[in-house]
């Protein structure tokens, strides 16, 4: 029923190229974008709002962009946490210094500035390789949380350190702040998500893309073919801080509307994001999405199931999700190391053979 | 000498007993990675686990009691007896190395010849799980544990240090604490043991042979899979003794778990391969952070342990990407 | 995939399935796991069993039963949002987030779905200006009347004059830890001491540099806001400096046994300030023990009554109780909703006769909540470990704060919020 055009029948270039090579991958994405746009708006309420959807769009964009690094460009990254942070205050600092300035610039412009950021912290990159890289990113992520915790001006000198999304319009509509709509915010997250991650996909089929996927294979290899690592490596550094600075941004303005450093954007935050990826599929986008949905909404779904439905304590169910996730991590790495995406892309694939497999 | 020099010399000292209080957790990392290739991101939560289950053999509670009463409605939590240091410690042993067997069973034999992030993930999907097992096993409460260690600032040491002090100036004495005394003799036997263990030992030898080369040692007979075992049993071990050591300075609860975060930088710093390394680096990120924290934590305001000591790692990376003391990288196309 | 759409769909069934059953639903956030369990499971249990005991004896408040939604949040902010969100659909009448984190989060969005907030001693401090902040409450007291208690009793104990003398503050470096700040420095000037900031970052796990700084220093008195393990760890510490016990005080988040027990012997004669008294001889314990604990319906293993989070989760519960009271005999409904709530919590009034009729005789001060002032009488009482008994006794009376320095504090901070959010600040 699905899947089944039954061979390959490009006969140009401009075909052969496209994002999505097959009709019915180009219908289904077509039609899951326009039901995110056109009808969940209708039907969102406050509690799917932020604590379904919000955070799944966010996590997708963050772990879209930790792929980009990780999956991509073969840099393990434990940052994650930091760069957020930076996307998080550089949007505090730029809506609360310039209250006029529309929120879709605000945003990219956090993301530009943690893109900066991000390229001073890839240097390193350049010299240390493999673990020995994702502890020293690990210098970043504390680095930057400590540095947000103890300098006022990031704040803007607040009693207690704490940074409040204050509210601010998007086409007379807030966005932030409490009284934002939830179809309001889910939208504004959405066109952002959707807009990033198409420019993703484009990206990681093209010239940078490929550079990116030569130096992870094997980067001396690279190099002598004429990828320059210093290049690659730095850029897909600021592509993947831009991704997460935005989702950042998101994160605070959004989605928590308060956040304070050490708490919102700890160490854990880095490790969840890696977690998203691998679970969902190193250097897939669709894994991405996939791994961030998993990891997110997995925890929610056992405590509502298990509370709410069998009526169990609280934290003997808190206990289980732990076991549950660490095993089903286990589990997913034993079944299909390549994770969640991957078993998608074999199932595609022998759905459009079937029932001539050979 | 004047007080001055006196409290650098504290510092520097203090920095090298929590040095080597991160190399303790550290060694853990180090054995399995030696041997495997595995960067077991779940040495921390081991070391929470065989902590939590020493003081649960110690104080004789029901394994699970709180899952059992909550099921059956029962007022179950306690034997009414526990078992003495020696008895419990080597109870604890025992579970660590079944722990090895089932993890090496279930999870670590389907995963051979993966990439490291794999194996990796596989660790970190394991230190959760642990995580709600200690929980759901021995509750989550806060507990004592106590071994008979002796803690507390040193008398001798301070009246000793005393007289250092050039004459009229006002000085208290230097500051050193038992516990951490006793965790450097630990560590240093432990080390000694090892050492001993992997040079003397038939197994000893076969572990050396396996952390040389996998498929060579294959080729000689050597099991991978009961080597495996035996490295894990042995960093459960030494995670119960890092367990011992931490626990007995803040009790026992989940936050003993994050003292991984505290041995990453050492393990960087040292290299993932050699176990001197991790002692070697714990020191130097002892001494290193006590030392920033005491001339320039003032000035920026303090708090700077936990980043300092990865800014420290990175300053050695930058000169020697494989650790002072990991295996040269060669790489070939 | 079809077996989770499954679950898919029984979640959505089970979040969605609002009762409308006549009941008080208050929910409970709380955290039996994560790395501030130890804390959260003692409050956690004080305040449900507090509710349990209303249900079986009285049937409830004003006739109507009380039901408790536990929600874990493992003291996580986007869990405690999930939380919030899951349970405010269910008629929520009051939160109680018990963390500083999430009461932030919840200061704007409760306030725009019209459901009080109750930070108890803790949150945002300058939310005891009632007149910005409408449905924050912080009585009986915030952390800026706790730092000037303190520093009363500082100078109680220096017979009245501090000019010259040190105090050194070890915080949690975090929005919590650096609460007090503010009114340290201000009473600092007013009575001339030398204050001196050392952050812990969390966990706290590892303090030796801080403890050397100390002990170096020799301030005169130490002062901690601290949680978690960051407690046990400063008070072994300590002890390991023999910094001298008695003058070194914590916050309240920094005085339960979990804190001093640990430590054993060396923790003996620690200080640290309370909001309500100690221990288990109040006459309530009997009910609790005949009504809750003997007949299973314990929420913990019943070994935590008398501990001093326990009973602060009572007195959050006993405090939320009385609110629901007023409410009920201001409006004349016994099903009182958010808004009646609101208005109930902002008319509290609880004497002394009341609270010995509650079987609470003088375990707290006298509180009087007003559309003003949402930060009740702001005083506290100082308690001192006991080791060797293994128990907190309370020393002095309750104290009043100082008004001079902390009232003006409150109006600076939360006429700056009222600025930044566009509030207008109401009448009362």
């Amino acid at each position: 029923m699905f899947y089944r055009e039954s061979g390959d029948f490009k006969t140009s270039y401009v075909q052969d190229q496209q994002i999505f090579p097959i009709a019915l991958d180009r219908v289904f994405v077509g039609i899951v974008i326009a039901f995110a746009f056109l009808v969940v708006p209708f039907l969102i309420d406050d509690y799917w709002e932020k604590s379904v959807l919000l955070p799944v769009l966010i996590w997708s964009l963050a772990a879209i962009g930790l792929n980009i690094l990780t999956g991509y460009c073969g840099q393990v990254s434990l940052g994650t946490g930091g760069f957020m942070a930076v996307g998080a205050y550089a949007s505090y600092k730029i809506t609360t210094a310039f209250p006029e300035l529309n929120m879709f610039i605000v945003v990219l412009l956090s993301g530009g500035v943690t893109s900066l950021v991000g390229i001073v912290f890839g240097l390193p990159s350049l010299r240390i390789k493999g673990f020995y890289l994702a502890v020293a990113t690990l210098a970043s992520q504390f680095f930057l949380v400590w540095l947000f915790n103890k300098v006022p001006w990031f704040y803007n000198y607040s009693a207690s350190g704490q940074i409040s999304a204050p509210e601010r319009l998007v086409f007379g509509v807030a966005i932030s702040g409490p009284n934002a709509p939830p179809w309001a915010t889910y939208l504004f997250c959405l066109t952002f998500v959707v807009v990033f991650a198409l420019i993703a996909k484009n990206l990681t089929r093209g010239r940078y893309g490929r550079s990116w996927m030569a130096i992870r294979d094997m980067d001396i290899a690279a190099e002598i073919i004429g990828v320059a690592p210093l290049k690659t490596k730095l850029s897909a550094f600021s592509v993947s801080s831009f991704y997460i600075g935005i989702a950042g941004a998101l994160f605070f303005l959004v989605y928590l509307g308060a956040v304070e450093p050490t708490e919102a954007f700890g160490i854990d935050k880095s490790f969840l994001v890696l977690f998203m990826i691998i679970i969902g599929g190193l250097g897939s986008i669709l894994g991405s999405f996939i791994g961030a949905a998993f990891m997110f909404l997995m925890p929610v779904l056992i405590k509502n199931v298990f509370v709410g439905g069998f009526g169990w304590s609280t934290d003997i169910v808190a206990h289980l999700i732990f076991m549950i996730v660490g095993g089903l991590i286990m589990f997913f790495l034993i079944v299909e190391p390549h994770g969640l995406a991957q078993l998608w892309r074999v199932t595609k694939e022998k759905l459009r053979l079937w029932p001539f497999p050979h | 000498m004047s007080p001055d020099i006196l409290n650098t010399i504290e510092v520097i000292l203090n920095g090298l007993m929590t040095g080597v209080m991160y190399s303790l957790v550290a060694l853990g990392f180090v054995l399995i990675f030696k041997a495997s290739g595995i960067f077991n991101y779940a040495q921390g939560v081991m070391a929470l686990f065989a902590a939590l289950t020493l003081v649960g053999f110690q104080t004789g509670q029901i394994p699970f009691a709180h899952l059992i009463n909550d099921m059956f409605g029962t007022h179950y939590h306690n034997w009414g007896v526990g078992f003495n240091n020696f008895i419990a410690i080597v109870l604890t042993i025992l579970v660590m190395i079944l722990f090895a067997w089932l993890v090496e069973r279930l999870v670590l034999k389907h995963l051979v010849n993966q990439e490291p992030i794999i194996l990796f993930m596989a660790t970190i999907g394991l230190a959760f799980f642990m995580e709600g097992l200690g929980d759901l096993m021995w509750g989550a409460n806060i507990k004592t544990l106590d071994v008979g260690i002796p803690s507390g600032g040193s008398f001798w040491w301070e009246d000793v240090t005393r007289t250092w002090a050039s004459a009229g100036s006002e000085y208290y004495g230097m500051y050193i604490d038992v516990l951490d005394v006793w965790a450097a003799a630990i560590a240093v036997l432990l080390v000694v043991i090892l050492t001993l263990f992997s040079q003397y030992t038939k197994t000893g030898r076969a572990l050396r042979a396996v952390a040389d080369d996998h498929q060579a040692a294959l080729t000689v007979g050597i099991s991978l899979r009961t080597i495996w075992v035996i490295v894990w049993s042995i960093a459960g071990m030494v995670a119960l003794v890092a367990g011992i050591m931490w626990g007995s300075k803040s009790g026992v609860q989940f936050s003993l778990s994050l003292i991984a975060l505290k041995a990453l930088p050492v393990l960087i710093l040292g290299g993932f391969t050699s176990i001197p390394g991790a002692i070697v680096g714990g020191l130097i990120i002892g001494v290193g952070e006590k030392l920033f924290e005491f001339w320039i934590g003032p000035l920026v305001g303090g708090a700077t342990e936990n980043w300092f000591a990865y800014v420290l790692a990175l300053f050695f990376l930058m000169f020697r990407p494989q650790g002072l003391f990991g295996e040269r990288i060669i790489e070939r196309v | 995939m079809k077996r989770m759409k499954l679950l898919a769909a029984m979640a959505l069934s089970v979040t969605m399935a609002g009762t409308a059953s006549a009941d008080l639903v208050i929910p409970s956030l709380e955290y039996r796991t994560g790395p501030y369990a130890p804390n959260g499971i003692h409050f956690a249990d004080g305040y449900t069993d507090y509710f349990t005991l209303l249900n079986e004896r009285d049937g409830g408040i004003g006739g109507v039963p009380v039901r408790v939604i536990p929600c874990e949040t493992a003291y996580n902010t986007e869990k405690g949002v999930e939380c919030y969100e899951s349970t405010k659909g269910e008629g929520a009448l009051v939160y109680q987030p018990l963390s500083t984190g999430i009461t932030y989060q919840l200061i704007p969005k409760a306030t725009a779905d019209g459901i009080p907030v109750h930070s108890m001693g803790y949150g945002r401090t300058s939310a005891a200006n009632g007149k910005v902040f409408s449905h924050i409450f912080n009585y009986p007291g915030t952390y800026w009347d706790a730092a000037s208690i303190i520093v009363k009793h500082i100078l109680e104990q220096e017979g009245g004059d501090l000019s010259g003398k040190s105090i050194t503050l070890v915080y949690h470096n975090s929005a919590y830890g650096k609460e007090p700040i503010r009114t340290l420095e201000e009473l600092s000037k007013k009575h001339g001491y030398n204050l001196t900031l050392i952050a812990v970052d969390h966990p706290g796990q590892e303090q030796k540099s801080q403890w050397l700084q100390i002990r170096r220093e020799r301030p005169d008195y130490v002062l901690m806001w601290g949680w978690g393990v960051m407690n046990q760890v400063a008070i072994q510490e300590a002890a390991n400096i023999r910094y001298p016990m008695d003058h070194f005080i914590g916050v309240w988040w920094s005085s339960s046994e979990n804190d001093v027990i640990p430590v054993g012997e060396g923790a003996h004669g620690y200080k640290a300030i309370a909001m309500h008294g100690v221990g288990d001889d109040y006459p309530i314990y009997d009910d609790m023990r005949k009504y809750v604990l003997d007949a299973g319906k314990a929420a913990g293993d019943g070994s935590n009554l008398g501990k001093v989070l326990y009973n602060r989760g009572m007195y959050a519960a006993m405090l939320a109780a009385e609110a629901v009271r007023t409410a009920q005999e201001m409006t004349g409904v016994a099903d009182i909703n958010s808004a009646q709530m609101r208005d109930g919590m902002e008319a509290l009034k609880i004497d002394a006769a009341r609270l010995a009729e509650l079987g609470l005789p003088d375990f707290g001060p006298p509180i009087e909540v007003s559309c003003g002032n949402h930060g009740g009488p702001g005083l506290g009482a100082i308690q001192q470990w006991d080791a060797s008994a293994q128990s907190w006794s309370l020393i002095t009376g309750f104290i009043g704060a100082d008004r001079d320095v902390v009232d003006p504090l409150i109006a600076e901070d939360s006429s700056a919020f009222a600025a930044e959010n566009n509030i207008t600040p109401r009448d009362c």
